[in-house]
């Protein structure tokens, strides 16, 4: 057991570092360091303008969608290389976060589903962070039942075999900065709820398509509606099947839960610091037994995210396909965000409620404590996180489910309750 | 990047795990419970001359020569099948001892005796009820003999000789060897909430001692055995962990009610998906304390503690959890369940409390060491 890069691997990092030292936007490291869970990272320069100019910057020196083919924009890396990349981008890669659906999920979805025509068209601008993608999976009726969705497309009646789109999406991170969505559709209420649904990629400028944030209750608006009124798409635009729609999400959702050695954050460091400075009882927090047995559980479950990230990185090292143990990532991350800004609070005793320019830490635990709700639910809940483990690792039977088989129409849905 | 073992340790893994199968199925273990011998003696000369006892012991003193990681391995699988044998008592901690401030004499007369299971030692500091601290300490040596009383020693009454923490003329903590089939030493099995590994209370009047290490340095070599040692428990803990999850699993797969498996139950699928997130964590943990125990890294102390508090956290979670997932049959004295129970809740006491671990890593970590807290 170590800790060192192989020989190839440490020549890599060299190279990264030299060009990262030479290229970074060292002006803004200090403001990426002490970034706020929640905020997007920089606040002195318009963080989309700031995310598009280094991921240019990184595209044009080929650091841009390390691990995606050269054809396509990006750079034919290992997997390997890209997380030794990730660890030495620090905070710099925050600057990308505009990017990380169109990378992570939307991308790769277009990579396996698209015509090679469209993928040359589409990728490269995507890679090089020129546009911006979202995606457009959840609804009002179905977020963890994603498949419950009813967003409908129809086939325009003049012959032009172009599709039709109505309906409202929900929870949409940066629509209103997005140029592409990938939009999946009911295209079927006649047949059971998986099978009826049909994959779409779209322009956000597309006619029809109306962008609307949210206000979240953190009071940050990170997440939209987007409304679909008679917008019009060739058809050209689908991808997979008609009735493929549910097996096209899954290529996008399971790469939404592969983010290996990405390290999310905890906020054990700042707990920590915090303690070595804030007085318990007329003393150093960190001396008093009570403070010492709390930051003791919070501190071994960042550091088994850690090597369990790095388990999985010796794994990608040797060529091998991780382990599912990277499936317990977010669930612990957002969970243990939550309690440790509850116990931040807590030692800040009654001056813990207010949120201002004299909370320690630039309110650093109070904006977590207003974020990690949506930690927990995003990106799947952590009831379908638990689901995911119960079945897909340890091999449980799946729920019964009483919506099986019955046509999606027939499927009963909220606000049919009898008073 | 490496925080795997090696292909040789997995097969040795595997080599372990198949003699423990066929060497100490769920009756051994019931065997001890039940009365009659408190250690089971065939399977404790079987492990050594399988020569895993020896592993993390230098073939110039008997011992395999392998290694602390191969010592991890062979931890693990002890701690999946409970295996009710002195292990902790004689390889973790007393050869450590040795290994660690032994002199060349004291090396070579222990350390063969050790790993070929001729011999069992036993690690005696902690005074009754309370955290130890070196003001507890109360057990005095004075011109060569050693009077007070140690409770409780784990496997005390099955050992030959003690490591044993007491005050020498100078008042300072100092460890000493002593004999504990000689002169001066009586001994009285104690009852515990885990049968399958023995405790004892042993009492001192003017038993002949020889020191271990240098006079006052007790308690700063004691320290740093209980982490070495906490690695290697964290490990059994951790085998222990998997094998109440896996239990837990098994039955919610067989198990109907309803009509249906009840593993299919979310109320049931979540806790056992919890299950699996904290051995999982614990597993993490363990391999940095085995890569610091192995490399000698500065961060053992940092490292021992954490592997300690997440595998004694995990397994005192899977283990209580698999009875709730039992339901009724789960707390019934023919199901295994309660044996991983027990023993859980002994190891989470064994070597300090987890209160006492707790305190220490967040100590440890403030005081010099920040980086690890990244």
């Amino acid at each position: 057991m170590d800790f060192k890069d192989s020989p190839e691997e440490a020549a890599f990092r060299k190279e990264v570092r030299a060009w990262l030292d030479e290229n970074a936007p060292k002006h803004l490291e200090a403001e990426l360091r002490r970034a706020n869970f929640g905020s997007s990272g920089v606040d002195s320069e318009d963080p989309i303008t700031a995310g598009k100019a280094w991921q240019k910057k990184k595209a044009e020196s080929g650091w841009a969608c390390l691990h995606w083919p050269k054809e396509y924009g990006g750079a034919a890396r290992t997997p390997i290389e890209r997380v030794i990349w990730g660890q030495e981008e620090g905070p710099y890669g925050a600057l990308s976060g505009p990017f990380v659906i169109g990378h992570g999920m939307c991308g790769p979805t277009v990579m396996t589903w698209a015509t090679e025509e469209q993928k040359r068209e589409l990728l490269p601008p995507l890679a090089s962070g020129e546009e911006i993608w979202c995606q457009l999976f959840s609804e009002p009726a179905g977020g963890s039942d994603l498949a419950g969705l009813r967003t409908k497309a129809v086939k325009a009646d003049d012959g032009s075999g172009d599709w039709i789109i109505n309906g409202q999406k929900i929870w949409t991170s940066g629509a209103q900065h997005s140029d592409w969505g990938l939009l999946i559709t009911r295209t079927d209420p006649n047949v059971a709820k998986h099978k009826g649904l049909t994959m779409f990629f779209l322009s956000m400028k597309t006619p029809g398509v109306d962008v609307r944030p949210i206000k979240q209750a953190n009071g940050a608006s990170g997440f939209n509606e987007v409304y679909f009124t008679d917008v019009r798409i060739p058809d050209t635009q689908r991808l997979g099947a008609v009735g493929q729609g549910w097996e096209v999400s899954l290529t996008t959702l399971m790469n939404e839960r592969l983010s290996i050695g990405s390290g999310m954050s905890t906020g054990f460091p700042e707990l920590f610091s915090f303690c070595m400075d804030a007085e318990v009882e007329g003393r150093p927090a960190i001396e008093d037994s009570a403070v010492r047995s709390k930051l003791a559980q919070f501190a071994v479950r960042q550091s088994g995210l850690k090597y369990t990230g790095m388990r999985a990185i010796t794994a990608l090292s040797k060529g091998e396909t991780p382990g599912p143990e990277n499936s317990i990532g977010k669930l612990v991350a957002g969970a243990t965000m939550q309690d440790l800004a509850i116990y931040a609070l807590d030692l800040q005793g009654q001056a813990g409620a207010l949120w201002d320019e004299n909370s320690p830490q630039n309110g650093r635990f109070q904006a977590m404590l207003m974020r990690s709700p949506a930690t927990r639910i995003e990106g799947g809940s952590d009831e379908i996180l638990r689901n995911i483990i119960g079945e897909r690792v340890l091999g449980l039977p799946g729920d019964i489910r009483v919506d099986k088989g019955i046509p999606f129409k027939d499927i009963p849905t909220s606000g049919q309750r009898k008073s | 990047m490496n925080l795997d073992f090696s292909d040789e340790q997995k097969q040795l893994r595997d080599q372990v795990r198949r003699f423990l199968s066929e060497q100490c199925p769920p009756t051994a273990v019931r065997a001890i419970l039940e009365g009659g011998e408190r250690y089971d003696k065939s399977l404790y000369a079987g492990l050594a001359e399988l020569g895993v006892l020896g592993a993390a012991i230098p073939e110039e003193y008997g011992g395999v020569g392998l290694g602390h990681l191969e010592l991890c391995v062979v931890a693990e699988e002890l701690g999946r099948v409970l295996a009710p044998v002195p292990v902790a008592s004689s390889i973790y901690l007393s050869a450590e001892f040795l290994l660690l401030a032994g002199s060349e004499s004291q090396k070579s007369e222990w350390l063969p005796k050790l790993a070929s299971g001729e011999a069992i030692g036993a690690f005696a500091m902690v005074e009754g009820q309370g955290r130890t601290k070196p003001e507890s300490i109360k057990a005095r040596v004075s011109g060569g003999k050693l009077s007070g009383e140690k409770m409780p020693v784990a496997d005390g009454c099955d050992a030959d000789f003690a490591i044993v923490a007491a005050r020498d003329e100078k008042d300072a903590v100092s460890l000493y060897i002593v004999s504990l089939t000689g002169e001066g030493v009586t001994r009285k099995a104690l009852e515990s909430i885990d049968p399958t590994r023995g405790q004892a209370r042993i009492t001192f009047d003017n038993a002949p001692v020889e020191p271990l290490g240098n006079s006052g340095d007790g308690w700063h070599i004691a320290t740093q055995v209980l982490d070495r040692a906490a690695v290697l428990m964290a490990f059994e803990q951790l085998g222990g962990a998997d094998r109440a999850l896996e239990m837990a699993r098994d039955y919610a797969l067989d198990r109907m009610a309803f009509g249906r498996p009840i593993g299919s139950f979310q109320a049931i699928k979540h806790i056992l998906a919890d299950m699996y997130v904290s051995a999982t964590l614990a597993r993490s943990n363990c391999y940095y304390g085995a890569w610091a125990l192995s490399s000698g890294a500065s961060e053992l102390p940092v490292a021992a503690a954490t592997a300690r508090v997440s595998a004694t956290t995990a397994f005192q979670h899977c283990s209580k959890n698999n009875i709730q997932v039992h339901g009724g049959m789960g707390f019934t004295w023919a199901f295994d369940c309660h044996l991983y129970y027990r023993r859980s809740n002994g190891l989470a006491l064994a070597l300090g409390s987890l209160s006492t671990w707790e305190s220490q890593l967040i100590e440890r970590m403030s005081s010099g060491n920040v980086e690890a807290a990244a």
